[in-house]
């Protein structure tokens, strides 16, 4: 019983800075409403209790994209709508990711016209993307997950 | 055409003999062809006359490659009183028709009617805000035409790869 | 290509005042992003203060084009994108298409499958209501109402995926019936729901009708008497709310509505409180025909038996010629419609949803349009707003129920 083991009991640990700051990152990661159409039902019954997002940090699903790190592209993206998405994207602070929920976000999904983009990727650079018309709210959160994963073997140098 | 009812019948009567209206058929609904300058008239006679007070729908149609008519814009007119509806027809001719707007009758036709103004291009004279609703305010063109293109992006496979990829468009954004 | 149009103030200055003009008013736009607005509106309010003077919605940032590309697929293939326009009643799109299709066609359809359309329409009537009640709640602040209906809209969702492998859009109506029998745990599911639903409705009554906040926040405002309602094309519960008793399936009763007994629930102030009482009590209704259907359910074919429209049954293809035939054609060219043009209203949970078809004689639709009453309720907002505060138009909003997929389509 000598003092080492005290200090032991105080619980110090050590870890390289990088994976402390992606630890912090992933478990409070701040979901920005970006529900467009039928995926935003989803992303709602996501949040709600069966499949309960706030578990995974996302309690809070800010309105504002200045107080937001992830935007969930959720529904179709239209030619009027896509300036819009891009002013936001822009109007969120480093770091942030992009997930494309839904086929109409990944690759314009069913409609395949003049009036979708045929991806979002069209205008903002997508970390994740989610397939299904629309996603199951679990498959929203496997998408979370690997999300998560990318997130956890980010350099910091990335948004230096 | 025999269970059709009496308030129905004479209304319909009541139009063609007024305004010289066709009637066509199909299956058990009636469908009056008005021409374009009588239709405001012909809804009015219709509201104040024979209580027909509910726009349901106001909708356009495109006949391209024929030119007359090119469009027919159709009309949905339901009675609450008398639970009965009726389909009015206008055929109209030419590129950029026009034809007299029923705001006034039925103040809810506003967005209908921007809605084919945007979609087919046909005008509505007495509209007091015609301009695109649906598309982007400085789009051209009116997508609903037959003759508009669908704007569809090819699938890209393995043979035409390099073609589909010169076309797909790169957006230029700034990463950190 | 992304080009930032701005719509200077020239081009609104008939509908704006002449107090926005010289600055005395303030012109706010509540964006298309915004966690109130239900989807993607963008509304121009004019504000003197926080009094709105006029409000300007702005709709088309969710336009599909699904109306042009349903006229370049053919008839079955055309039916999966009508599931996504009113995102919140895929079975009713659906039933609106079929309904179309057949009479056009003259099909039937048997009286098994219309008792089971029945009953999904009313389940999918239920879980619209119950998201409509937990984001409007939500937007009124009241945040457990929101958590307890997508708990029941779970239930729902299960009994959908359940019958056809997908939880929202099912396309499980096709023209002749349905797409196949469902499955025998669908009764026990329908009726273990009915079992505890009626007690949850209550549950959800308990939080918020008598609660005076909510009163506070829902009496008096958005107020629309029943002749305003009718002239500016108001139907649904929104209409009801005014006292007008209009129902598309008491007045033109499809797919078997009139076999059964319900009451149609009206208002008189037609504020945002008596159409929040008319929906709750349209859920009970709906739990009421469920019950009937279920009762009465008859044995018999799902789908109708005219090969010309309806492809055969795969066992069938192995001995019988014809099957062969009608399923080479139905697979490759898919059925012709005659010609003809058609409109058939249904009662959606929202209001008068009806489908115009126009068949030229083909296989693909000549013209398909949607008479959404979401489009035709957001040209009523600026005279159910004038004059109320901006937080009452966050209530307004919610209470004429909009999905800005059926608007835009």
């Amino acid at each position: 019983m000598g003092i080492e083991q005290k200090l032991g009991n105080m619980g110090v640990a050590t870890m390289k800075l990088e994976q402390a700051v992606n630890w912090a990152r992933t478990n409070a990661m701040w979901p920005m409403l970006f529900g467009l159409a039928c995926c935003a039902i989803e992303m709602m019954s996501a949040q709600a209790s069966n499949y309960d997002l706030s578990r995974f940090g996302m309690e809070l699903m800010r309105a504002s994209p200045r107080q937001s790190d992830l935007m969930i592209v959720a529904g179709r993206v239209s030619r009027k709508m896509a300036p819009v998405l891009r002013r936001l994207y822009d109007q969120m602070p480093d770091p942030k990711w992009v997930i494309a929920m839904g086929d109409c976000a990944s690759c314009g999904g069913v409609f395949n016209n003049y009036a979708i983009l045929q991806g979002v990727d069209e205008v903002v650079p997508v970390d994740v993307y989610v397939a299904g018309c629309p996603p199951r709210p679990e498959a929203l959160i496997h998408g979370v997950m690997t999300l998560h994963e990318k997130v956890r073997s980010e350099k910091l140098k990335n948004w230096a | 055409m025999a269970l059709m009812d009496v308030h129905l019948q004479s209304a319909i009567q009541a139009i063609k003999e007024k305004y010289n209206a066709q009637e066509g058929q199909c299956g058990d609904e009636v469908s009056l062809l008005t021409a374009p300058e009588h239709i405001a008239e012909a809804c009015r006679t219709l509201r104040d006359e024979f209580e027909f007070n509910f726009l349901s729908d106001e909708t356009a149609s495109d006949y391209w490659p024929e030119e007359e008519p090119r469009f027919h814009v159709v009309y949905q007119l339901y009675s609450h009183r008398h639970n009965l509806r009726l389909c009015l027809r206008v055929p109209l001719n030419g590129d950029y028709p026009s034809l007299p707007t029923i705001v006034d009758l039925y103040p809810n036709a506003n967005w209908f009617e921007r809605e084919i103004w945007d979609m087919f291009g046909i005008r509505f004279d007495g509209h007091p805000d015609l301009r695109r609703i649906l598309m982007p305010y400085d789009w051209e063109g009116y997508p609903l035409r037959k003759d508009y293109p669908l704007g569809y992006e090819e699938p890209q496979f393995t043979f035409n790869y390099d073609e589909i990829y010169q076309h797909k468009h790169h957006p230029k954004y700034e990463e950190p | 290509m992304l080009q930032q149009t701005e719509v200077s103030l020239d081009e609104l200055r008939h509908l704006v005042s002449d107090r926005a003009i010289e600055g005395e008013t303030v012109l706010l736009n509540m964006g298309p992003q915004h966690p109130s607005t239900h989807g993607v509106l963008r509304l121009l309010l004019e504000l003197d203060g926080e009094t709105v003077i006029n409000c300007i919605p702005d709709i088309g940032f969710l336009h599909t084009g699904v109306e042009k590309n349903m006229e370049a697929k053919t008839y079955e293939k055309a039916e999966v994108m009508t599931d996504r326009l009113d995102y919140l009643n895929t079975i009713g799109n659906n039933l609106v298409y079929c309904l179309a299709i057949e009479k056009l066609t003259g099909l039937d359809v048997p009286l098994r499958a219309q008792a089971i359309r029945v009953i999904l329409t009313e389940l999918q009537r239920i879980a619209s209501h119950l998201v409509w009640l937990g984001t409007h709640a939500l937007d009124l602040a009241a945040m457990s109402a929101f958590l307890y209906c997508f708990r029941e809209r779970e239930m729902i969702l299960d009994i959908m995926e359940m019958c056809s492998g997908q939880r929202m859009m099912t396309t499980f109506f096709r023209p002749g019936g349905l797409w196949r029998d469902v499955p025998a745990e669908f009764e026990l599911s329908v009726r273990r729901f009915l079992r505890i639903f009626p007690a949850r409705i209550d549950q959800y009554e308990t939080l918020l009708t008598k609660n005076p906040i909510f009163m506070d926040r829902t009496k008096k405002i958005g107020v629309i008497s029943g002749e305003d309602a009718i002239r500016w094309g108001l139907t649904g519960p929104s209409l009801r709310g005014s006292g007008p008793n209009y129902d598309v399936r008491k007045a033109q009763p499809y797919s078997g509505y009139d076999q059964y007994e319900f009451d149609v629930p009206t208002g008189t102030h037609g504020d945002v409180y008596d159409r929040y009482r008319v929906r709750m009590e349209e859920m009970r209704q709906s739990v009421r025909i469920v019950q009937q259907a279920l009762d009465k359910l008859p044995y018999g074919p799902v789908r109708s038996s005219n090969r010309k429209y309806v492809p055969p049954p795969r066992a069938e293809l192995g001995t019988s010629m014809e099957a062969l035939i009608h399923h080479f054609k139905l697979w490759t060219e898919g059925f012709s419609v005659p010609k003809g043009a058609v409109y058939i209203p249904v009662e959606s949970p929202r209001g008068e949803l009806g489908v115009y078809l126009e068949s030229n004689g083909g296989p693909k639709p000549h013209r398909v349009h949607y008479r959404a009453p979401t489009f035709v309720h957001l040209q009523a907002l600026p005279l159910l707003s004038k004059g109320h505060l901006v937080a009452d138009l966050v209530a307004i909003i919610g209470s004429i129920d909009i999905v800005l997929g059926d608007a835009d389509r």
